[in-house]
């Protein structure tokens, strides 16, 4: 292959010397070049390395916005606005970080449903389960935590709202409130505490995670979207007929990947960073003030739906409890699932209609948090909270009369866009040929057209095509 | 389809404007405009930085983005030895207190809040009424401690009102007495000032949406790089 003998020997020696005193070529077959993935993953299978990129996207930039941060009750603010304002490319950094926070959460939630859509939490992947809900937790806590840092309105008075709920707990909820900010109110104390934590604790306890979540997936193998075990079809010398090597396979797919779902981040970094009030909420362009309440507090829009279901409960500390709940029953899933079939390819049309009805209740407990309570609103509140319940709740009487279809033998490849059956792509087909027949995508199909015949004629980006 | 139709109606937020009881008004507003935005700062300078400071905004960023002469800075802020430090205002917090009851907040923070529109609707909503300290109350922000500072420019406004019950309301506001602008010529001044204001909130903005559309190029042409390499790997496998 290579064309230099004086390289290729060094190199290879210089890999012979560590392989010698650490598992290198071990760990890289293990974990890339001779794991074996199943062939047929989707787009679905795309949110976990997205999720890896976006937690390096986090250290990085957070760790050069630490380096001008101020964590100081009196600093925090201005430093923060220093940082968008006098700091060369502080304004990029702090753009990136922020989106880089919502994104996590949208890649993370899309990572969850693909588990919960193929079965990958069961058995035998109930720890990469479990570990992945622990990452879950120990983001949400991180995300708390850093919200509070830019000092402005809502980073007060949220962590003054989500604080003074451990309040409700009897017997010990006023010290223990007291406790976790270090103060009667949020203060400077509470703020150097979140700091410490946000920047070195619980980052520590996120990368150790990611660790053993990922060391238990490639223990066990990934699933894929047929819920078949690849590992019980092999060939003569021991690898699933239906896997691939992670590398180069994977990750060239995921580099591509990647490039796209970085141009989606910068697009929002660029030209909507606060992304309508959402990523970034407009509130808290204001320095926190104790002495003013704001006339409605909201969340950002990840915990909303958490936030929802503690408005449902009218009692404080039951609404409490209804939260935390909420989020430790996700725990429970390789448990409460009764199931044998592992993807939705092959399940049940209860399960079918009971996880759609989930998600719709997910995004409205979602909606519902991030306006001002209104009767109607409540209304929905504790519908969509029982529809939630309820999905994990019965969910072992309902998997049970599943009438499931008959699983292949083998992995099934995707079909081409054509050959799929089904209203849902039916619909996706007339809007493709809708979009085909308008006079722009003609116009630039045209350019397109122009673009290739140069490309056809060039010796070198003729490669390309 | 008729209960999804009204789920839907149910749902639709009608909050936003229920809440204020106005409509916002969208300026027709572009940081990029410069010569707009140099109008907006000449406008608040003259009118606003007695008692709104802009403490974060730097006077050398102001010049370099605006691209301001040393001579037109000077023009400016006739105060200035130096172009050094941020647009802070000679007010006391202290006096602003006993004069209007609350200090004058600062702007470089105060607008990104707010909004552009709200500004806008704000700055051409006051109207005469003699039972507060100034003379003046708004319609956008009800018994607000500050003066028309644009009076003289907008000339004065009264409030047309319908009595419902016991309640009054305002309908809309009218013009009695004009002012040195017209209300064409006044709107685009209160645009301008606007627009300076948003540039002020978010100096960065300038400087992002310059740099954008080079770094979505090349994501794109890198993802179409990358996604023939994918395929080109993958030709083998069925």
């Amino acid at each position: 292959m290579s064309e230099c003998k004086h390289c290729e020997t060094w190199g290879a020696r210089l890999i012979a010397w560590i392989d010698a005193r650490f598992p290198l070529l071990k760990v890289w077959n293990e974990h890339l070049a001779k794991y074996y993935a199943p062939k047929n993953f989707n787009f679905w299978y795309f949110f976990g390395s997205f999720a890896l990129l976006v937690l390096v996207n986090q250290i990085a930039t957070g760790i050069w916005l630490t380096m001008n941060y101020k964590p100081d009750a009196r600093l925090a603010f201005d430093s923060v606005e220093a940082i968008m304002r006098d700091f060369n490319w502080g304004w990029l950094i702090r753009y990136m970080h922020s989106t880089g926070a919502s994104m996590f959460f949208i890649v993370i939630y899309l990572h969850m449903f693909r588990g919960m859509m193929y079965g990958s939490y069961k058995k035998p992947r109930e720890l990469v389960w479990l570990l992945g809900m622990s990452l879950y937790v120990a983001l949400m806590a991180e995300a708390f935590m850093g919200y509070l840092l830019p000092w402005g309105q809502m980073s007060y008075w949220g962590a003054n709202v989500i604080v003074s709920l451990f309040s409700a707990i009897p017997v010990v909820g006023d010290s223990l409130a007291t406790w976790i900010r270090g103060d009667f109110l949020i203060s400077d104390v509470t703020l150097n505490r979140f700091f410490s934590f946000h920047v070195i604790a619980v980052p520590l306890v996120i990368v150790f995670l990611v660790f053993l979540h990922i060391v238990a997936l490639h223990k066990v193998g990934s699933n894929n979207p047929d819920g078949i075990e690849i590992k019980e079809k092999k060939d003569e010398n021991g690898v699933p007929l239906d896997g691939i090597p992670f590398h180069p396979y994977y990750t060239v797919k995921d580099l591509f990947g990647a490039t796209v779902f970085l141009a989606v981040c910068a697009w929002i970094v660029f030209y909507a960073p606060e992304f309508g009030g959402y990523f970034l909420e407009r509130p808290n362009f204001v320095p926190a003030d104790p002495l003013k309440t704001p006339e409605h507090i909201a969340p950002v829009w990840y915990f909303t739906p958490y936030y929802s279901i503690l408005r449902a409960i009218p009692s404080k500390f039951g609404g409490m409890l209804a939260m935390f709940l909420a989020i430790f029953i996700l725990f429970l899933l390789p448990w409460l699932d009764r199931c044998p079939v592992k993807s939705i390819r092959y399940r049940g049309n209860i399960y079918r209609i009971a996880l759609a009805l989930f998600v719709i209740s997910f995004l409205a407990l979602g909606y519902l948090g991030t306006i001002p309570p209104t009767p109607t609103a409540a209304f929905f509140g504790v519908l969509f909270t029982f529809i939630y319940f309820g999905f994990f709740l019965l969910m072992p009487i309902y998997t049970r009369l599943e009438v499931t279809r008959p699983v292949p033998e083998r992995l099934t490849m995707p079909k081409p866009l054509l050959e799929r059956e089904g209203w849902f792509w039916n619909l996706v087909r007339q809007a493709v040929s809708c979009v085909r027949k308008a006079p722009w995508y003609r116009q630039l199909d045209a350019q397109w057209q122009k673009i290739r015949t140069f490309m056809e004629n060039n010796k070198y980006l003729r490669h390309f095509l | 389809m008729k209960p999804i139709l009204y789920l839907v109606l149910l749902l639709t937020p009608l909050w936003a404007a229920a809440e204020l009881g106005v409509t916002l008004e969208q300026p027709d507003i572009d940081v990029a405009d410069t010569p707009s935005v140099r109008r907006g700062l000449e406008l608040y300078v003259d009118r606003c930085l007695g008692c709104h400071s802009l403490k974060h905004l730097r006077y050398r960023r102001l010049q370099r983005d605006l691209r301001l002469s040393d001579e037109e800075i000077k023009a400016l802020f006739p105060h200035l030895e130096r172009i050094v430090g941020t647009m802070t205002t000679a007010m006391d917090p202290q006096d602003a207190e006993r004069w209007f009851g609350v200090p004058a907040p600062d702007l470089s923070e105060r607008i990104r809040a707010l909004g552009a529109d709200w500004l806008y609707t704000y700055l051409r909503s006051f109207y005469k009424d003699e039972t507060r300290p100034f003379g003046v109350n708004n319609r956008v922000f009800p018994d607000v401690a500050m003066p028309h500072v644009l009076w003289d420019l907008q000339g004065e406004q009264e409030a047309v009102t319908v009595t419902v019950g016991d309640t009054t309301v305002i309908q809309k506001l009218e013009l009695v007495e004009p002012g040195k602008l017209s209300p064409p010529e006044y709107d685009k001044a209160v645009a301008d000032l606007v627009n300076f204001l948003a540039y002020a909130a978010e100096p960065a903005q300038l400087e992002r949406r310059r740099i954008g559309p080079y770094v979505l190029l090349f994501l794109f042409l890198l993802a179409f790089v990358t996604y023939r390499l994918k395929k080109a790997y993958w030709k083998d496998v069925h």
